[in-house]
């Protein structure tokens, strides 16, 4: 990414390093290990600051990030993944079901990226089909029905542009989801974990709150995708990154999201575990001030968060 | 000779301009037809049937009894809020739009009556930056939607529309939550919405309220998605089916309710608003 890599490579090794040859001998390095996680969190802090944006759509795509199921894991006892959309089939894109959450059962929804190749092709590279809104919307109704409040975990490229996906409806079960949402009597928190691809990621992120982790991004098209429609060559995805402005950072400027979560130095996917204890903290939070609301007041100021959005002026004399 | 060259080529482009105004090629049949006649056919080839693209003040007045009787947020203007520069700066390319189509922006928002009964109603322009839907499209819509429910009249949306506006970004692609959270409250209140699907509607827009019609109805022959053919094609590397995307091919997959050739479209909303009204 930027020159710095070496250095906090070489600060991460000495500190691997002295806590072995701590542990070995027994020796008592604590000062000086100390010393060294200090200038590896200065030397990732000051790596953090040069990212590039377009930088940062590289590490939201990063595949040690934790995915959905890493969050359910890390965050969750009794999950019980629910599947299928009781219309056509089950969607491995987007995975869905009960979870206990300090101490509350909620309902958890998520798109799903794959790891390795063969998981990948399965899940479609985390790219749903309607089948997976479809599935989602049957799971928001459940939810609503027991009461249980909504989590989403965002995390794809976009909704996927395919020939089964166009018959079987991509467009009007994301349209089916924006609207079902909208209206849903409980309270709903997304997270933006990854990439926040377009049209659909909204798919189940229409919500009371939207939080977004450091390095995640959240836009109408991809940068490569707007690069190639507006500066005609994928080579200027830099640059649409830039005009875009989809970072986490941008879009709580911009009013978009409620909060952005931070990482661990150097980012989510050098700590997984810890950069989903800090999202598993900020959602609890989210839902302590949520739940207990009266749902047409919930539904009402969902709706009105959304009035709020867009930029126009207004002029008398036309 | 500098001065001659740039006569002749003024000539010539004002030929042509003449020449494009007279006539229009057919692209469903390639019949060269005479621009008027076709106005007067509504602009359906008389030969094939093709629906051409009609502006979007000639949908009201072909909808509505008398056009609007009063027409809403014309003074709604889109600003800049990333300050976006691709080819040209964002701004410029609103200029121009508004020069070419008028100032209000991709969609005509209004009042009015259908066979005598009152509605509201939304027109999108396809040829103000391809129809795409930014916050000022977003805003007007969800503001006619809030009047239906105030006047309980029913909504209509005619789309026409490549999708969200790219150069507003999560602003734009925000309106697609934000008129789908005004449908829910018109839902909520027990009135109708018809949507009406016209050449192109792909995108952002098919992906909220196009799709979200207590009746969804099309023009024939209007290409219908949510991702556009050519990056369909590209992801999957295979040539698309015949029709593929064309309202015939939505009907069929049950994503429409009816196709309504232009001329018919009024009846067929009138009647509709009385079974549901
Ligand atoms: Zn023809």
């Amino acid at each position: 990414m930027t020159a710095d890599k070496g250095s906090l490579e070489d600060i991460r090794q000495q500190l691997d390093e002295l806590r072995k040859r701590a542990a070995e001998r027994g020796l008592d390095l604590k000062s000086e290990v100390g010393d060294l996680e200090r200038r590896l969190e200065d030397a990732h802090r000051d790596e953090m600051e040069t990212l590039s944006r377009y930088d940062r759509v590289h590490l939201a795509r990063h595949q040690e990030r934790p995915f959905t199921l890493d969050f359910v894991d890390y965050l969750c006892s009794d999950w019980i993944e629910l599947h299928g959309d009781r219309k056509y089939r089950d969607d491995p894109a987007i995975v869905g079901g009960w979870a206990t959450l300090e101490g509350r059962t909620v309902m958890i929804v998520g798109q799903q990226k794959g790891r390795d190749m063969k998981e990948n092709l399965r899940r479609n590279f985390g790219s749903p089909h309607p089948e997976g809104y479809r599935k989602a919307e049957r799971l928001f109704r459940l939810a609503e029905k027991f009461g249980r409040s909504v989590v989403t975990f965002v995390d794809t490229q976009g909704a996927y542009p395919g020939i089964g996906a166009e018959e079987r409806g991509q467009a009007e079960a994301i349209a089916r989801n924006l609207i079902v949402m909208a209206g849903l009597r409980v309270p709903i928190v997304t997270t933006i974990i990854g990439e926040g691809g377009s049209g659909g990621a909204l798919g189940i992120a229409v919500a009371d709150r939207v939080l977004m982790m450091e390095n995640a991004i959240y836009s109408v098209i991809s940068p490569e995708g707007c690069a190639a429609i507006l500066w005609r060559s994928r080579d200027r995805a830099e640059d649409a990154a830039d005009a875009l402005k989809l970072t986490a950072s941008d879009l709580a400027d911009s009013g978009v999201i409620d909060e952005v979560i931070s990482e661990p130095p150097g980012g989510a996917h050098l700590d997984p575990e810890a950069a989903a204890r800090t999202v598993g903290e900020a959602i609890v939070r989210h839902l302590d001030q949520l739940e207990g609301r009266d749902p047409e007041d919930l539904v009402r100021e969902r709706r009105e968060k959304y009035y709020a959005m867009g930029h126009w002026e207004e002029r008398a004399d036309a | 000779m500098a001065w001659f060259r740039k006569e002749k080529q003024k000539l010539v482009s004002q030929k042509r301009e003449i020449a494009a105004d007279v006539w229009e090629k057919c692209d469903g049949c390639g019949e060269i037809l005479f621009v008027r006649r076709l106005a007067e056919n509504l602009r359906v080839c008389p030969e094939c049937g093709h629906h051409f693209r009609m502006p979007a003040d000639d949908y009201v007045s072909l909808l509505l009894d008398d056009g609007f009787e009063e027409e809403f947020d014309a003074g709604l203007r889109s600003a800049d809020p990333l300050g976006f520069v691709d080819s040209k700066p964002y701004v410029r390319r609103v200029e121009q739009a508004e020069s070419k189509v008028g100032t209000r922006d991709a969609v005509l928002t209004g009042a009015g009556s259908i066979e005598g009964r009152p509605v509201c109603l939304a027109v999108m322009d396809f040829k103000f930056i391809g129809g795409s839907m930014g916050s000022v499209v977003g805003e007007k819509i969800t503001r006619m939607i809030e009047r239906s429910v105030d006047r309980q009249a029913p909504a209509l949306i005619l789309s026409a529309s490549g999708g969200a506006r790219m150069q507003e970004g999560i602003f734009s692609l925000m309106q697609l939550a934000k008129t789908s959270a005004a449908l829910q409250r018109l839902s909520e209140a027990g009135l109708p919405f018809l949507s009406i699907l016209t050449h192109p509607t792909t995108g952002g827009v098919t992906a909220s309220y196009a799709m979200l019609g207590d009746v969804n109805l099309a023009e024939p022959g209007a290409l219908i998605g949510f991702a556009g053919p050519r990056v369909i094609k590209e992801t999957i590397r295979q040539d698309l089916p015949d029709g593929f995307q064309t309202s015939e091919f939505l009907l069929e997959h049950g994503m429409l309710d009816t196709i309504v050739p232009r001329s018919e479209l009024k009846g067929t909303i009138a009647t509709l608003l009385g079974h549901m009204c």
